[in-house]
């Protein structure tokens, strides 16, 4: 067996390793052993690599990849262990974006190495694709990192002509990278590469900050691509072969991700949402002035300690309070006290998807107390309380009854069929999504305002005291 | 057009419906970490700059392949330590109701794929 072969075994052993990750990780008993799973399989292909003739010739460049993996490792670990749970997004998105970087550099490093010898066609359309959808894949990401790290507006971003400006600067990419690959010119691959970056930031600013996950989740893809790219410019099985299955996989679930938010992904890239939902909401503004009923800890405290069943309806204000672990505090006084209770979580509630079972989770919540949306509807009309935390428009009637409605065909948790509905929040302030929620107007509605972390206290003291 | 390229091909769109079937149900709690550990393992773009490297010549390529490996370093090596810390949080069994701990960060797993 030669040298070669036994490396291609372990490749095809790493491929393997990557699919058993991935079918893991779509399951809640299996998903820590498959990522563990995938760690190990990308171990071992990334060590056996060093045994190929080629990566070790030159000790300088050798000595260079060590030092490049050492840095990189050093900032990533650290990075990775430190970030908090409700920064995750911008965190994937960060790490999906240097991905796609690697990918495009990776392609472009080839088409230097090959360029003096004019490379075949489809080698360079290879390279281009890898390039564009890899640079595509970085700097959309770094944006949407930006907009999730609140250094720049999460509204989406319009400006003039701005269909004109994308279209120019895609044929213009269209343009150079047929010149490319006519000529093999350095330069026009280059060119090429920086517009596709100037691509990647046009393509995600006019996209809403509630929309940027499920953005992510096609960056992602799109990154799997490009690395895939990668292993057809260099003749490798195993990179094509994972990113395809990242790519394949990252664009069903995309897809899965726009249907739990009720709709298609074409109007999530191309809708610029959020400015209709401004106008919308700066019309409906007027309904801040109207009256509303505001309740204490104390009357709330009773009325959950004496219901029978109490829903939780946590959002993204729980999240940032960081009261995950005092609403299970509350949770557990009050089954104490013999009432039911249950958590119906939204597809989307929290930034992500999933994302405010992994907060809830952390909380060591158990996991039978979690009810999806599906589950936890039909029995919301038995509920005598139905407790918001911190969610305004996962349970917006308004996705129910009113056409015009941005979010309307949003599937929603139907809090207004509960018999008493609170609310847990800051303010009158309108959701992500910026749309006013007529459930706030109710007469079956409380409003209790504050910190999420800080309410739960007090209610958790009135529980006890009731 | 020569036929090496035909394999590839033929690998690329098997893995396509490899990656379309193997994810088919994933209940929506989960759908965070698979994105997370899907975008670990494109990390593996690492192999790629490695090899590239080997065989760059010149500043102007090595410097572009340093660059590559630092950042599919960081994308392998980040992507598996974060699916990683959402994931312990998934625990089996909720028999423990221990009060919240802050002894269990960091005292366990060494850095998945930083051994690499």
């Amino acid at each position: 067996m030669t040298l070669d072969t036994g490396i291609d075994l372990v490749y095809l052993l790493a491929a393997i390793g990557f699919i058993l990750a991935l079918k893991g990780l779509s399951s809640p008993k299996q998903a820590r052993n498959g990522n563990l799973l995938g760690a190990a399989a990308a171990a071992l292909a990334v060590g056996f690599t060093f045994a190929y003739p080629a990566v070790r010739a030159h000790t300088l460049n050798l000595v260079l990849t060590l030092v490049a993996m050492v840095i990189g490792a050093a900032i990533a670990v650290p990075a990775a262990r430190k970030v908090k749970m409700t920064a995750m997004p911008q965190m994937v998105a960060i790490f999906n974006g240097v991905g796609g970087g690697a990918a495009a550099l990776v392609s472009v490093v080839v088409f230097l190495i090959e360029a003096p010898g004019k490379p075949a066609v489809y080698r360079i359309a290879e390279v281009l694709f890898g390039v564009l959808v890899g640079c595509v894949s970085f700097s959309g990401s770094v944006i949407a990192f930006a907009k999730l790290q609140e250094l720049m507006t999460g509204r989406p971003v319009t400006y003039p002509a701005q269909q004109v400006i994308n279209a120019i600067v895609a044929l213009a990419i269209v343009a150079l990278a047929v010149g490319t690959l006519v000529t093999g010119n350095v330069p026009l691959l280059v060119a090429t590469a920086v517009l596709s970056l100037v691509l990647g930031v046009i393509f995600v600013l006019p996209i809403g900050g509630a929309d940027v996950p499920v953005l992510i989740s096609l960056l992602n893809s799109f990154t799997g691509l490009a690395v895939a790219a990668s292993g057809f410019t260099l003749d490798n099985n195993l990179l094509i072969i994972a990113g395809t299955l990242v790519g394949a996989s990252g664009i069903l679930l995309t897809r899965m991700m726009s249907k739990a938010m009720g709709r298609s992904l074409a109007n999530v890239l191309f809708s610029a949402f959020g400015s209709v939902v401004t106008a919308a909401g700066g019309a409906d503004g007027s309904g801040e002035t109207r009256p509303v009923k505001a309740g204490t800890p104390e009357d709330i405290g009773v009325l959950l300690a004496y219901a029978r069943k109490v829903v939780i309806i946590p959002g993204y204000g729980l999240a940032v309070a960081q009261a995950q672990h005092t609403a299970r505090e509350l949770a557990d006084l009050l089954t104490e006290r013999g009432v039911e209770v249950f958590y119906a979580i939204h597809p989307v509630a929290g930034r992500m998807p999933g994302h405010m079972n992994v907060l809830l989770a952390e909380a060591n919540v158990p996991y039978d107390e979690l009810k999806e949306m599906d589950e936890a509807n039909p029995e919301m009309a038995t509920a005598d309380v139905a407790l918001v935390v911190g969610a305004n428009d996962t349970v917006n009637p308004a996705a129910k009854n009113t056409p015009g409605s941005p979010i309307y065909g949003m599937p929603i948790i139907n809090a207004d069929e509960a018999a008493n509905i609170v609310f847990l929040k800051r303010s009158m302030r309108p959701g992500f999504a910026g749309i006013d929620n007529e459930l706030l107007f109710d007469e079956k509605t409380t409003m209790l305002f504050g910190d999420a972390k800080d309410t739960l206290s007090k209610l958790v003291a009135a529980v006890k005291d009731a | 057009m020569n036929t090496g390229i035909l394999e590839f091909v033929t690998i690329f769109v098997l893995a396509a419906f490899v990656g379309n079937e193997v994810i088919g149900r994933v209940p929506s709690i989960l759908h965070t970490p698979l994105m997370s550990g899907s975008n670990a393992i494109h990390g593996i773009v690492l192999v790629g700059t490695i090899l590239v490297m080997g065989n760059a010549h010149g500043s102007m390529q090595i410097t572009l392949a340093f660059f590559a490996v630092v950042l599919a370093t960081l994308n392998i090596v980040g992507g598996f330590v974060v699916t990683d810390r959402m994931l312990e949080m998934f625990k089996p069994k909720p028999t423990d109701r221990a009060p919240k701990s802050g002894a269990d960060d960091g005292s366990d797993d060494t850095a998945p794929g930083g051994a690499a």
